[in-house]
Parts: C-alpha cells; structure tokens; sequence
C-alpha cells in the first residue's frame, strides 16, 4: 500500500506527519522523500545512508562528422533543445524532455544519448525504516523524472509512505500519481483552505482516496471544517497549536519522541486510512 | 526599475504576508504573483479583474479511433509510458512532445494546444496587480510565471511606476528558476527550524548559480533564537545582507482571515514595526 502525504500550500506540516507516522509505525515501513527540490524528512530520521545513486537525464549528443545537417531533429524538438542554425546544430541539454525523438528521427545515426545530472538519490536506514529521498541539483529545473525515479523504488511488499512536494502542477502529480490514499495536510486559514481546494482537485483528476489533517487546527477560522463537511472529506487527525510541538520541530526532534501519546494517534491514523482506502467510495 | 522577488526554498515562512505588508508600505509599484501553482496573494488583495486571458501553452496527444491501426509504433516510441495498450492517451502522463505525432504512419494522432490555465491584470487599493491560475494538474508553470513577470514590466514601464514586487513559489526548481531570472534582487524569508535553514542555503545557491543578489530575513525568528542566530551568521558568511527579523505572532493569521496586510491591520504592533524596519532596510539596499 502507497500513502501520499501533500498539501498544496507548503510549510503545512506534510513532512512532520510522513516522519511521525514512519517512526511511529517503525519496521516494515519504507519512506520516499520525494519533495526533491526542497527533501527535509532526513533532518528528522537521521537515516544512515549507505548508497548514494546519480541521477541523469537522456540528452542528444550530435555527431558533427555522421550529421549532414537535414534538420529532421530541429524540426521534430518542440521544445528547442536541438536547433539547426546554418551550418551547425546546437543542443541545448537544459532544455530537453528526453523524449527520444531527435534520435528516433535522425536518418544518419548521428544523435546518441548524452546525460544531464538530475540530481542524486540516496538510500539508508534507521529504526527499521528504509529511507530513499531524491535531491534535485540546484539549479536544474525539472524535478518530475528525478520523483519518478525516486518512485521507482517503492517496494510492494512494504508500506510506503511518500512525502509529497507542495502546490498542484507537475512535481505533486509525479508523487501522487497511482498511490492508494493521500493525505492531505493543511492548516485552518484562508491560505490553507484556497491551496487545499486545488489539491483536492488535483486528488480527484487522479482518482484517489483522501482525507484531511488539520494542522494548528485551533488557530484561524472554521472554514476549512465547513469545506470539508461540504466534500465529505474525512478528517483524519487535528494537531492542535502547541509551541513543545512547534520548538521541537524547528530543532529536528520528531513529536512522537518528545511527546510519545502521539504514537497511538499516528498508529489510529494509520488504520483509519487503510479503511478508508479498501472503502473507495470514502472520500473521493 | 527594480524588481525585488521573495523567495524561500521551503513553503509557508511567510512569502505571500511579508509581500502583502510590503505592498502596503512601498510607493508606485506593480505587484506580481508569480505562484502560479497556488497562488495565494489575490486573498489578500481583492483585486478587480479588468482583463483575462487564457494561458495556452503546450500539447496533447489525441488518438484518433477511426484512423488507428493499432501498430504500436507509438506506445514503443513514448518514453512517457502515457499511451495505454488500448491506445488512449493518458493526458497526465503525455509531455507534450509530439514523437508519437511525427512517427504514426496513418496520421491518427491529433495535437491540440493545451489551455493550461487564465492570467489577469487587475486593479487592487495598492495598485496594478498580474497574477495568473494554473490548472489543476498542468504543467509549463515555467512559462506562465515568466510571463505574468513579463506582463508585471510592462505595465510599470507603462505607467511610470519604479518597483515590481513578485511573490515567488517555493522550492528550487522550474517555476522559482523562472521568478528570479532578470530580477534585481531576491529576498530570501526564513524561518528558525531545521528545515528552514537548509531550504534556505539550497535557495542561496539558486540565487548564486543565477547571479542574482540575495537578501536574507528570519520570520518567527524567536521560536528558536539559538538557530536564528545561526542562520544569521551563515547569511554572514556568505557576505548576505539579513535586513531583520520578525517574531512569531499570531497578527500574521489574524490578518489573513480578515483579508488585510499585517499593515493595515495593526500597523503598530511588533511585527509591523519589524516588518516596517525590514522595508526601510529593502529601500536603501535596493536604492528605491
């Protein structure tokens, strides 16, 4: 079973909740960071890491002496990333999807597959969890093939929890996509509840099970409650305001350490979600 | 013309507000909302749409039934696994890169530009705003941050006005990449925590890859002041300017939920007068 853990507006709490609910479940469990541009989760599980994998990207690399400058892979880029200009072709690799149609097309055989460092994924341990998170290099832009590559790792004999990137477009599609359940954080505020009704919608154009938790549940207004009774979205867990809370997680302490009644909530959780999960009609 | 663009590599220190008390501050300006994933300054600034216009950007495979032959060139040619063994089109998998349209021996594939979402030049009490809506699920954020910026520019140029303020999205990738290209300094808000700090040194190197000047400031800075200090002397460290801190209070959500700027709301309070300090600061250092 794959849970997803997103939010739509950032800094709602998602990775506190992946890293709870990890720890709290211990052995057995595996954890995918795949909020690559900005991976936290390590900050708080301290994993061991044992393997650390380099990522790239299929770019074209062009055979000046094999290429009779036909233009046939300017013509099929639609995203420009290999350009016919007089008497040269130039590749820009930043630019390219990897979609293989350069090389496809090229009568010659002159365009072979070059690489573009992605970032890197890395790969450890700690208290019985396996831990993978991606780390996109900075200044690289597309994340999506780094958080497939990340996914490709999930384990269908474990359980996998995935901490999802913020917002709706691509990267949070790339992380969601084909998971039983996702779990959507998101704090009782106006920002909240505008972020949250996109990623509900996001949820929904994939199909998937979801519920809420409400973080600073008692701070702001009632209309992410009133939002959620409408959508009949189940709210899953409420983490009330609490400054211990709130130090321990700007320290990189996990809450179920320093307050361990929080372990049978994120054990409940738990088994709410695998209900509601084998229960498909709940809270699509 | 100056444009100051607030980032943070992670979400929810505090972007949208800082900008929303800056607007309420700052002289003749355009304000620009490049989180175009979720967007969030409109809430604040109610603004009036004078003009909207689709955001048409990228592709879509179409297989058309009729005309398919089943031969399977395409599904072996899509390196997106987004055509099924039935032949449909997955259109959240598809990248828009149209191999399987070039390749298909019976023309049976269509390729009908996307309308991935709206943009909007608007009126609000501080003035000109452009902001913009991506759809649910859709891609190219890219290209629509860089052009409610572009829009943001020229409506200054047009209407004199010297300062483009943009929201920026969280993260380090292609729609922050996108906000800060050009622009003339990046402000960067942090927060006392843990991941606070290293989202912010990722996004310190972004800014340094693109050469663009960074400006460093902690929001609830007194939640832990031991990592606020810490954050400070990296800032240091890397020869950044920190204009100020903020404290944590309560007035940030209690503003928001009264669709005001912290400004307006309690002008006097602490973090109002922190976040009037940081502004003076923003003005010397960017020579408004």
């Amino acid at each position: 079973m794959i849970i997803s853990i997103a939010s739509g507006k950032g800094g709602t709490g998602k990775t506190t909740v992946a890293t709870n609910l990890a720890l709290s479940i211990g052995t057995g469990v595996q954890l995918l960071d795949c909020d690559v541009e900005e991976p936290n989760a390590y900050l708080f599980l301290h994993p061991k890491f044992d393997e650390t994998l380099l990522v790239t990207a299929s770019v074209p690399e062009v055979d000046k002496d094999k290429c009779d400058l036909c233009g046939k892979c300017d013509e099929i880029c639609r995203f420009r990333a290999i350009v016919r200009i007089g008497e040269t072709v130039l590749t820009f690799p930043e630019l390219c999807h990897s979609c293989g149609g350069c090389m496809a097309v090229c009568p010659r055989g002159a365009i072979t597959e070059g690489a573009r460092e992605l970032g890197i994924i890395q790969k450890g341990f700690c208290n019985g969890i396996e831990f993978i998170h991606g780390k996109l290099r900075v200044g690289e832009a597309m994340s999506p093939p780094l958080i497939r590559k990340v996914r490709s790792f999930t384990r269908p004999d474990k359980l996998t929890i995935i901490d999802a990137p913020p917002g709706t477009s691509c990267p949070v599609i790339a992380a969601m996509k084909d998971t039983d359940f996702v779990v959507l954080v998101t704090e009782p505020t106006p920002f909240g509840l505008h972020d949250l009704e996109l990623a509900v919608g996001a949820v929904r154009v994939l199909d998937i099970p979801c519920g809420l938790i409400i973080n600073r549940s008692d701070m702001g207004d009632h209309k992410v409650r009133s939002y959620a009774d409408e959508q009949g979205l189940p709210i899953l867990m409420e983490i009330p305001f609490d400054k211990r809370i709130a130090v321990a997680y700007s320290r990189g302490e996990m809450i179920v350490k320093v307050m361990p009644e929080w372990k049978e909530k994120f054990l409940a959780l738990l088994q709410n979600i695998k209900r509601l999960a084998n229960n498909p009609g709940a809270g699509v | 013309m100056k444009e100051l663009v607030i980032i943070s590599g992670k979400g929810g220190t505090g972007k949208t507000s800082l900008l929303a008390a800056f607007a309420s501050l700052a002289e003749k300006k355009v304000l620009c909302d490049a989180d175009v994933d979720a967007a969030d300054l409109h809430l604040i600034m109610k603004p009036r749409i004078r003009k909207r216009h689709d955001f048409q950007s990228g592709h879509t495979a179409c297989i058309n039934r009729d005309k398919c032959i089943q031969c399977g060139l395409c599904r072996d040619l899509c390196k997106f696994e987004a055509i099924s063994e039935h032949f449909e089109v997955d259109p959240v998998s598809c990248e828009g890169c149209g191999v399987c349209v070039y390749f298909c021996p019976e023309k049976a594939i269509d390729f009908p530009v996307n309308t991935c979402g709206e943009w909007y030049i608007s009126d609000t009490r501080f003035g000109p705003m452009v902001h913009a809506r991506l759809g649910i699920a859709e891609e190219n954020s890219g290209k629509l941050v860089s052009l409610v910026r572009r829009e943001a520019r020229k409506i200054a140029e047009e209407k004199n006005l010297g300062l483009i303020l943009t929201d920026g999205p969280p993260g380090v990738g292609c729609p922050v990449i996108a906000s800060i290209g050009g622009a003339s300094a990046v402000l960067i808000v942090t927060e006392p925590t843990v991941s606070g700090k290293h989202d912010m040194q990722r996004v310190i190197q972004l800014a340094d890859f693109f050469n663009i000047p960074a400006l460093v400031c902690i929001n609830k800075f007194d939640l832990n002041t031991e990592m606020s200090r810490e954050i400070e002397d990296f800032a240091e460290e890397k020869k950044l300017t920190c204009v100020g801190h903020i404290p944590f209070d309560p007035v940030f959500i209690q503003s928001m939920v009264k669709e005001k700027t912290v400004i307006e709301y309690e002008p006097d309070g602490e973090a109002g007068q922190a976040l009037k300090k940081i502004w003076d600061g923003l003005v010397k250092k960017l020579g408004l």
